[in-house]
């Protein structure tokens, strides 16, 4: 076992964990948090997709000891003081989810990709969520959001 | 130029609004079945046969059950006489062949995946950990793969059954009654006609929700609660107790969150079984999460035909006969629905056309697969495949545009009703609308003109254009045909609306939502129909000590059936409420008009809002005589026909003729779905339709290795598109209301996946096919379009050469030459 310390969500954790555990289980069984999900095991899907120091990164790519001093942002620590976060409300309002199984990483990855180009184009939309895959939308309304989320930005 | 923005009506049906079940999913307040965590509970594991047909020789447990943390190993052989056989509920012939289906395997493996042993440890580590102690003999037998040859029973995939046909069903219009005799148009042809025969490839796909299926079984109650990551939570309770002897009252199933399913949670599975076996024996909540290779190897697969269909048509192009033998794979076992996939296609190859004769033949054929069952669509998209793609080949044979073929054939607009050459009513439709409106939002013409253009420069890219003008049957379904066609259960639906004294409305679907918004769409119907606040309703669904009575979620059915019970259950609900506002109104029950959510006195300003008599009735102090003290109402609506949706989707794709690399331009669809109710939704589920049955057409195949083995076992072989493989969308709609429910509506949820199969792949042959292409095999990749091109050529048989590609190495460049010929399949 090793012993790490985790921002997670603005709240402090101190955990003993085996080495070999994933981040994505460290936050859904340790922790409680269930808002990220695992996919598909081979970092293809990007269902597991949280922010650690502010970067998108596959929870299952990721060892809970790496986590280990950082600062990691799930879905669910997203929206502050009851106000969903701007990604959040595109998609609710383009209709960019289904099922929502996607849905938590496509909006991390949404945030990060916005992060580094505020303004970007439909086709750099697409390529920069390529890593996320989605069963439900055909991707066309989460192209939207984050157009709309761009927009709003602005 | 999505349809979606506007409000349609003065209502909330009609309305695009936001869903209710977002701020959940996007806040990640979910409750997906993994979530679950229970005291003491525990995991499992599941030992699965690297082999696809083998005698299990012997299974050593040992050292597994004495891993840390393991509780317990179940083989076959410990649960043989508890486990039974997992159900096919619908054996399509009285003589069909279907062998045992044991949860875990007995002494015998029929497909490389299936389980052999279950382990079950304190955490989902300590149970795979221990899984891999397990040791298992095999004797390795040979398996039946190629379909074709097991159709021939070449090797046998069940020796103890004698052959691998499992059944043959047989629809002839001449001996229906329904029609002409297709042998005789088919001979005519040939003599003074046209006849066109082709063989097509339904490649075999998996559904690929992005949720794997998860199950747990808390025994520890008076019910064993089931929670399952599936579509059908009633049909799951119903077998469960019907195959492992246990009191369907003693058995609750939830289907909570539940992240997509496409048919493919359209099952009652062997690690449903295995589990709940684990919980009963143990006492303990037990829970197996598949990872996402055991999700792709042993969740059943979808599609898998060959079909060989001969087209007769006069010289003028008038359709005169088809006919069409298919062969379907039904992996190692008959699953739930089984041999029903393709036949829900029997009575959709002749479309939107008149054809005067027809016959439709399948043979269902066992093999050492992943069982195949339901997937988006369900015999439809075949059927939708081989008919579009034959009308364009018939097009090209008479030198005229596709559309054109398929408007001298189809039925027209003033022609509705309709009795098909199956015998099917179509209700209601307009394909001259829908095509007219497509093509202009396409651009049709100017496109063609492009396409010329290039063509006569000899551009490298190449464009093609595709026509899918489609119909289906769905809405599943009247209880009298699912009978007459050998189906174990009904096509009913239910729902019950539960008028609160606050003046809430909870309503109660057996419709099994897991993705597609029935709790907006159904309290945007409840809203209309009772006056009330689209906030004022509540759905509750996917548990059956709550919703105790429903047929769930597929054949997009969900809202022209059980949306019409919702529907009926709400007018019980007016009905009962009308004598007691006439009390309390001191009026006569005649007088009393309901409109707006408000019982009127007519001719007075008198009057009484629902939920005052909701409130009255709670109360019970003043009612009339015998009236019982609930406004509560259940309904129960068995559909009278099915539903038929049509629309006109077009394609372009561009080809770069010199690496066989497909582009998608642009893609509209123009479909009739009758009346909307919520627009956004229903955009929603054309455009997720249209990306799967695009991938269908270029990306996506199951691959098995000589060996059974299946090498697309994760999403870095099996090629769900991403963003960036695919594009916007052009969407709109015509509406010919339904005739058969109140609300106009026809299903939505399989539509997408059904036309747009074909109207890619005939886009993609139409910018190749100068080249002498009139078929590539789907999918359509790079590799197959390029021989397909190079076919009568020397292009495709000249090796690349080692300096042609610096930046291979030898090795690479032989591998990559050797893989291309696997990929063969195109020009015929």
């Amino acid at each position: 076992m090793t012993k790490i310390e985790v921002t997670v969500d603005g709240a402090k954790y101190a955990d003993d964990v085996e080495p070999r555990m994933l981040l994505v289980h460290y936050l859904r069984e340790r922790l409680g948090k269930t808002g990220t999900v695992v996919g598909c095991d081979t970092s293809n899907c990007g269902a597991c997709t949280v922010h650690v120091d502010g970067r998108s990164v596959k929870s299952c790519n990721m060892l809970a000891v790496q986590a280990d001093g950082h600062e990691v942002t799930t879905v669910e620590g997203l929206a502050q003081d009851g106000e969903l976060h701007p990604v959040q409300k595109a998609f609710h309002e383009c209709h960019a989810l289904q099922c929502g199984y996607c849905t938590p990483g496509m909006i991390m990855q949404s945030i990060d990709l916005l992060n580094d180009n505020p303004n970007p184009s439909e086709e750099e939309i697409r390529t920069g969520l390529e890593g996320n895959l989605c069963r439900c939308t055909g991707y066309h309304n989460i192209v939207k959001a984050v157009q709309t989320a761009a927009g709003g930005a602005q | 130029m999505t349809a979606t923005q506007e409000r349609t009506s003065s209502g909330e049906v009609g309305r695009d609004r936001r869903r209710k079940e977002d701020q959940r999913l996007i806040t990640g307040r979910t409750r997906w079945t993994d979530n679950i965590q229970l005291p003491g509970m525990l995991h499992l594991a599941m030992v699965r046969s690297p082999f696809a047909h083998a005698r299990i020789t012997s299974i050593d447990t040992s050292e597994a059950k004495a891993a840390t943390n393991v509780v317990a190993v179940l083989t076959g052989e410990d649960v043989k006489d508890e486990q039974g056989s997992l159900p096919n509920a619908w054996p399509i012939t009285p003589d069909q062949k279907a062998p045992p289906h044991p949860s875990i395997a007995v002494d015998r493996v029929a497909f490389a995946g299936e389980i052999v042993a279950v382990v079950v440890a304190r955490s989902a580590a300590e149970a795979r950990d221990a899984a891999e102690l397990v040791d298992v003999d095999y004797e390795e037998l040979p398996a039946a793969l190629d379909l074709k040859d097991a159709a021939n029973d070449t090797t046998l995939a069940h020796p103890d059954l004698g052959t691998n046909k499992s059944a043959f069903w047989k629809f002839d219009s001449a001996e229906a009654g329904t029609g002409g005799n297709v042998d005789e148009a088919i001979e005519k042809a040939r003599g003074d006609g046209i006849v066109i025969e082709r063989e097509y490839r339904q490649q075999r796909l998996i559904p690929a929700f992005m949720e794997p299926r998860s199950v747990v079984v808390d025994p520890t109650g008076e019910q064993i609660t089931v929670w399952s990551a599936t579509q059908i939570p009633h049909i799951l309770r119903f077998l469960m107790a019907a195959v492992l002897g246990v009191s369907e009252a003693k058995i609750r199933v939830i289907a909570p969150d539940v992240g997509g399913g496409f048919g493919g949670k359209l099952q009652t599975t062997p690690e449903e079984w295995a589990t709940f076996m684990a919980a009963r024996r143990l006492g303990k909540p037990c829970k197996y999460t598949e990872t996402r290779s055991e999700s792709l190897m042993a969740g059943h697969h979808g599609r898998d035909q060959w079909q060989k269909l001969t087209l007769s048509a006069t010289k003028d192009g008038t359709v005169t006969g088809l006919k069409v033998e298919l062969l379907a794979d039904m992996g190692a076992y008959i699953s739930l629905v089984g041999g029903g996939v393709p036949v829900l296609g029997a009575f959709m190859f002749n479309a939107i056309y008149k054809f005067p004769a027809y016959q439709f033949n399948c043979q269902t054929v066992l093999t050492n697969k992943t069982w195949t069952d339901a997937y988006r669509g369900a015999g439809r998209p075949e059927a939708t495949f081989a008919i579009e793609r034959l009308m364009d080949e018939l097009a090209v044979e008479l030198g005229v545009d596709p559309l054109e073929v398929r408007e001298k054939n189809w039925i027209k607009h003033e022609e509705f009703p309709f009795i098909t050459v199956c015998g099917l009513e179509y209700d209601s439709g307009n394909y001259e609308a829908a095509t007219a409106k497509a093509k202009e939002m396409f651009g049709y013409d100017e496109l063609r003109a492009e396409q010329q253009r290039r063509r006569d420069s000899g551009d490298p890219v190449q464009l093609g254009i595709g026509v899918s003008t489609f119909t289906e049957m769905c809405g599943l379904a009247p209880s009298r045909v699912l009978g007459s066609l050998d189906y174990g259960a009904g096509g009913w639906e239910h729902a019950s609306v539960r008028m609160l004294p606050t003046g809430k409305v909870e309503v109660i679907t057996g419709a099994s939502a897991h993705g597609q918004g029935h709790e907006t769409a159904w309290s945007q119907i409840v809203a209309d129909r009772l006056g009330v606040a689209f906030e004022d309703v509540e759905v509750l669904h996917g548990d059956t000590q709550i919703a105790h009575k429903g047929l769930d979620t597929y054949g997009s059915r969900s809202l022209v059936v059980g949306g019409e019970a919702l529907v009926k259950a709400a007018d019980k609900v007016v009905e009962k409420a009308k004598p007691i506002a006439a009390h309390l109104l001191e009026a006569s029950a005649d007088d009393l008009e309901f409109s707006g959510g408000k019982f009127s006195v007519k001719g007075t300003d008198k009057g009484m809002a629902i939920g005052e008599v909701a409130l009255a009735t709670f109360a019970a102090h003043n009612l009339p005589d015998g009236v019982e003290p609930s406004l509560d109402s259940d309904a129960t609506y068995d559909p009278v026909n099915f539903s038929f949706p049509h629309g006109t989707h077009l394609c372009a794709v561009e080809i770069d003729t010199e690496t066989g690399g497909v582009k998608m331009r642009k893609y509209v669809c123009v479909d009739d779905i009758g009346n909307i109710v919520n627009p956004l939704i229903v955009s929603g589920q054309v455009h997720g339709g249209l990306v799967q049955g695009i991938a269908q057409a270029l990306f996506e195949e199951a691959v098995h290795d000589e060996a059974g083995t299946l090498v697309s076992a994760s999403f870095v072989d099996y090629l769900v598109p991403t963003a960036a493989d695919t594009i916007s969308f052009d969407t709109a709609h015509t509406t010919s209301p339904s005739l058969t429910n109140t609300l106009g509506t026809k299903g939505v949820g399989e539509a997408g996946t059904i036309a747009s199969t074909p109207a890619v792949v005939n886009a993609v042959v139409d910018a190749i096919r100068h080249f002498g292409v009139d078929d590539v095999q789907m999918p359509c990749t790079p590799a197959r379009i390029w021989k397909a091109i190079h076919a009568h050529d020397q292009g495709g048989g000249t090796p690349t050469p080692g300096d042609a590609a610096p930046h291979f190495d030898e090795q690479d460049v032989a591998d990559r030459t050797a893989g291309a010929d696997d990929t063969a399949g195109g020009a015929q």
